[in-house]
């Protein structure tokens, strides 16, 4: 996908403007955030078990080469195939190849972040497939050609007149006057004409969130049940997996499944989890003929040996979006590329490139929820921050804000003068602004005015308040 | 193809700052794998006694929508799929897999009820299968994918008519692989598809509005039969 990430100022500007999105944001709060907390409530393991899932994680990069050579052997003993592929563009090929020796011309596909990554559906479309998104909120975006805004809730930021008007547009064999203003009919209409597009394809598209090294499994989690008929119906399924996603064994998968859906959307387990491993058996009656796995790099490799490995731990589940103050105000598209949030802030760089997504690991103001709900435990903060820091030791962040942080650093050194400067400065501020209250402009903070008002300092300094409060504890 | 496989390999042993890993690291790796060990097993899902673990089934199976209805014996599972698609309005036509399990129904028992037997077709309104497991932690029911029990039976119909033996309940989801690995195998005998479904099929894609039956069954109904032994 092509990323928008450079121009992060100018999407944000435009997001804080966007009163839909606005309102579609102001749900958020009540929703995710209250339901994985009353998940995590009701069962007393949840963080003896994120525990685990982190060591499981640890354990697997720690041993990756091993994990997915096994892999591969037991799919290739099932009668599967395994394709390799280091970057985007051999994945690509792959796929259209595979499209290709199958026929195909229909091609359903199942929700796929590392698909989103890649660009299936540009790409399928260049060689001429007519790829189907099949998860609702997926196929709703497909329409109107955008990117997801959020990794589980693509189609968050919209309201339902605006699905309704892609619906329309779309749909155009279904009569005009035919009722759709509430979200029952958009689904009865999305469920026909997807079943449709099922029957017709002849290739399945899915992505994997683990991949078991024990069975040669690949497990999907949805609600909807889209990505079993992906992965039933057509005659050929395509898998294509990002190397991370593997477990070693299906106890495992279940530990790591007892965090994703709780910390995700505060189910205790998403309705449909299934472990398919190879193609059709002898004697079944349904089920693909042909079970290909595409194993994708595309940079995991580099993050891997980097310090943003642990970053690698990620199982997609959304909850350090769904607390993020900032994607709260923003949603998910100003970030420009497929994922958003802390994670966003944190993979984007890693994948595309620090030097086109300078802003995102500013994008924050390092409150530490993510970190506090992430259930693999990913030091998110800390990661932005060592983005930062790489920033600053480039020499990209903006003179005055060097300039500033340098006379800073300065004082500092010798306390007593930075005692008297902030203290009398301290003063003088609180002087000034004890009418008011606080101060509506200031010279050198205009990037702190410009949006709020800064407030007048009251009383003493923190070092003053901490030696006093030191002297009475004793 | 194949160079592309020792490019991702080798890059991943440079990133991990080692070379191939020795024989005995693999060992022991190999031994994880054959021997899996279970992770922190929460207690919800582990009960004192049988009907404490029925009755966790069943709380947690009705709490994602699940319908339950417990039967004394296989003699009433035919009246109670007719009862089902009465209450519900549906046609007294039902799409039945070829599971072992059914052997001990009479279908005529339920006068007038059709039965078409092979895999879903699109116009299905209902179908019933057997399920392997429940798995009372999360009311999670547990199919697999066999001549006797294609996939589509539980996701393609509407309606899903799931007939559980009470013995087939397990507490957690290490007790449903434990059964799995003793009975089935996780080798070449492993089935296809292992399905875990947790309630009926749901979206909350448009404005976060909670609808049932997205692409999957709208209705998952459970019939609990007591006194059974599973068929498998
Ligand atoms: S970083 Fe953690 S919280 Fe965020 S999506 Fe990944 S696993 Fe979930």
């Amino acid at each position: 996908m092509q990323s928008t990430a450079r121009r992060f100022t100018t999407n944000v500007r435009e997001a804080l403007h966007d009163d839909k999105l606005q309102v579609a944001l102001a749900r958020f709060p009540d929703g995710f955030p209250v339901k994985r907390r009353l998940a995590a409530e009701r069962l007393p393991e949840f963080d003896a078990l994120r525990d685990d899932a982190k060591a499981i994680k640890d354990h697997v990069l720690e041993h990756l080469d091993y994990y997915l050579e096994r892999f591969e052997a037991k799919v290739t003993e099932r009668g599967g195939r395994v394709h390799w592929c280091t970057d985007a563009d051999e994945a690509r090929q792959r796929l259209v190849a595979l499209c290709r020796e199958a026929g195909a011309t229909i091609v359903t596909k199942a929700k796929s972040m590392i698909g989103e990554e890649i660009g299936v559906n540009e790409c399928l479309e260049e060689a001429g497939f007519t790829p189907v998104e099949t998860d609702l909120g997926e196929y709703i975006i497909q329409l109107r050609r955008e990117p997801p805004s959020h990794i589980i809730a693509p189609a968050v930021h919209l309201s339902k007149d605006q699905v309704a008007a892609a619906f329309r547009a779309a749909h155009t064999d279904l009569p005009d006057d035919r009722p759709l203003s509430e979200p029952q009919e958009m689904l009865d209409e999305a469920r026909a004409v997807l079943r449709r597009a099922f029957l017709a394809s002849s290739v399945g598209i899915t992505g994997a969130n683990m991949l078991v090294a024990e069975t040669g499994s690949i497990v999907l989690v949805t609600n909807e049940g889209n990505a079993d008929l992906t992965q039933t119906i057509p005659p050929v399924q395509i898998v294509i997996a990002s190397i991370e996603k593997i477990v070693p064994t299906l106890e495992d998968a279940a530990t790591i499944l007892r965090v994703l859906a709780r910390s995700a959307t505060g189910q205790d387990l998403s309705v449909y989890t299934t472990f398919t491993t190879g193609p059709r058996r002898p004697g079944d009656l349904d089920g693909p003929e042909q079970f290909h796995v595409i194993l994708l790099d595309n940079g995991r490799t580099r993050m891997l040996g980097s310090e943003f490995r642990e970053m690698l731990r990620c199982i997609r589940c959304g909850a350090c979006i769904n607390h993020c103050p900032v994607y709260g105000a923003i949603g998910g598209h100003a970030y420009g590329w497929v994922y958003s949030g802390p994670m966003g802030a944190v993979l984007i760089p890693n994948l595309i490139g620090e030097d086109e997504a300078k802003d995102l690991p500013n994008a924050s103001t390092l409150c530490g929820r993510c970190e506090e709900v992430c259930p693999m435990r990913i030091p998110l903060p800390r990661m932005l921050r060592q983005l930062r820091d790489r920033q600053f030791e480039a020499g990209q962040t903006p003179a005055m804000f060097r300039f500033g942080l340098r006379w800073w650093a300065r004082l500092a050194r010798w306390p007593a003068l930075y005692r008297l400067a902030t203290g009398s400065g301290v003063r003088v501020l609180g002087r000034l602004g004890r009418r008011k209250g606080r101060f509506r402009t200031m010279p050198f903070a205009g990037g702190w005015t410009g949006a709020r008002d800064l407030p007048a300092p009251q009383g003493r300094t923190f070092q003053q308040w901490w030696t006093a409060e030191k002297g009475l504890r004793q | 193809m194949s160079d592309g496989r020792e490019r991702l390999l080798s890059g991943i042993r440079d990133s991990l700052g080692r070379g191939a890993l020795d024989a005995d690291t693999r060992a022991a790796l190999e031994r994880r794998l054959r021997f899996p060990r279970a992770n922190v097993v929460p207690a919800r899902g582990q009960h004192g006694s049988r009907d404490a673990l029925l009755a966790g089934f069943i709380t947690e199976a009705e709490r994602v929508n699940t319908s339950v209805q417990r039967l004394p014996g296989w003699d009433g599972v035919a009246t109670a799929v007719a009862d089902f698609l009465r209450a519900h309005n549906l046609p007294q036509r039902v799409r039945v897999a070829g599971d072992a399990l059914f052997k001990n129904v009479t279908w005529s028992a339920a006068g007038g009820l059709e039965i078409e037997a092979g895999p879903a077709e699109a116009a299905d309104t209902a179908s019933v299968t057997g399920a392997y497991a429940g798995i009372a932690e999360t009311g999670t029911l547990m199919l697999l994918s066999g001549p006797g029990s294609p996939t589509l039976l539980n996701f393609l119909p509407p309606n899903h008519i799931v007939v559980l033996p009470e013995a087939c309940v397990v507490g957690t989801y290490e007790d449903a692989w434990h059964r799995l690995r003793a009975e089935v195998g996780t080798g070449i005998a492993m089935p296809r598809v292992i399905n875990w479904i947790t309630g009926p099929s749901r979206t909350a894609d448009i404005e976060q509005t909670l609808l049932l039956g997205a692409h999957g069954p709208r209705r998952l109904h459970v019939l609990l039969v007591d006194g059974a032994s599973p068929a498998h």
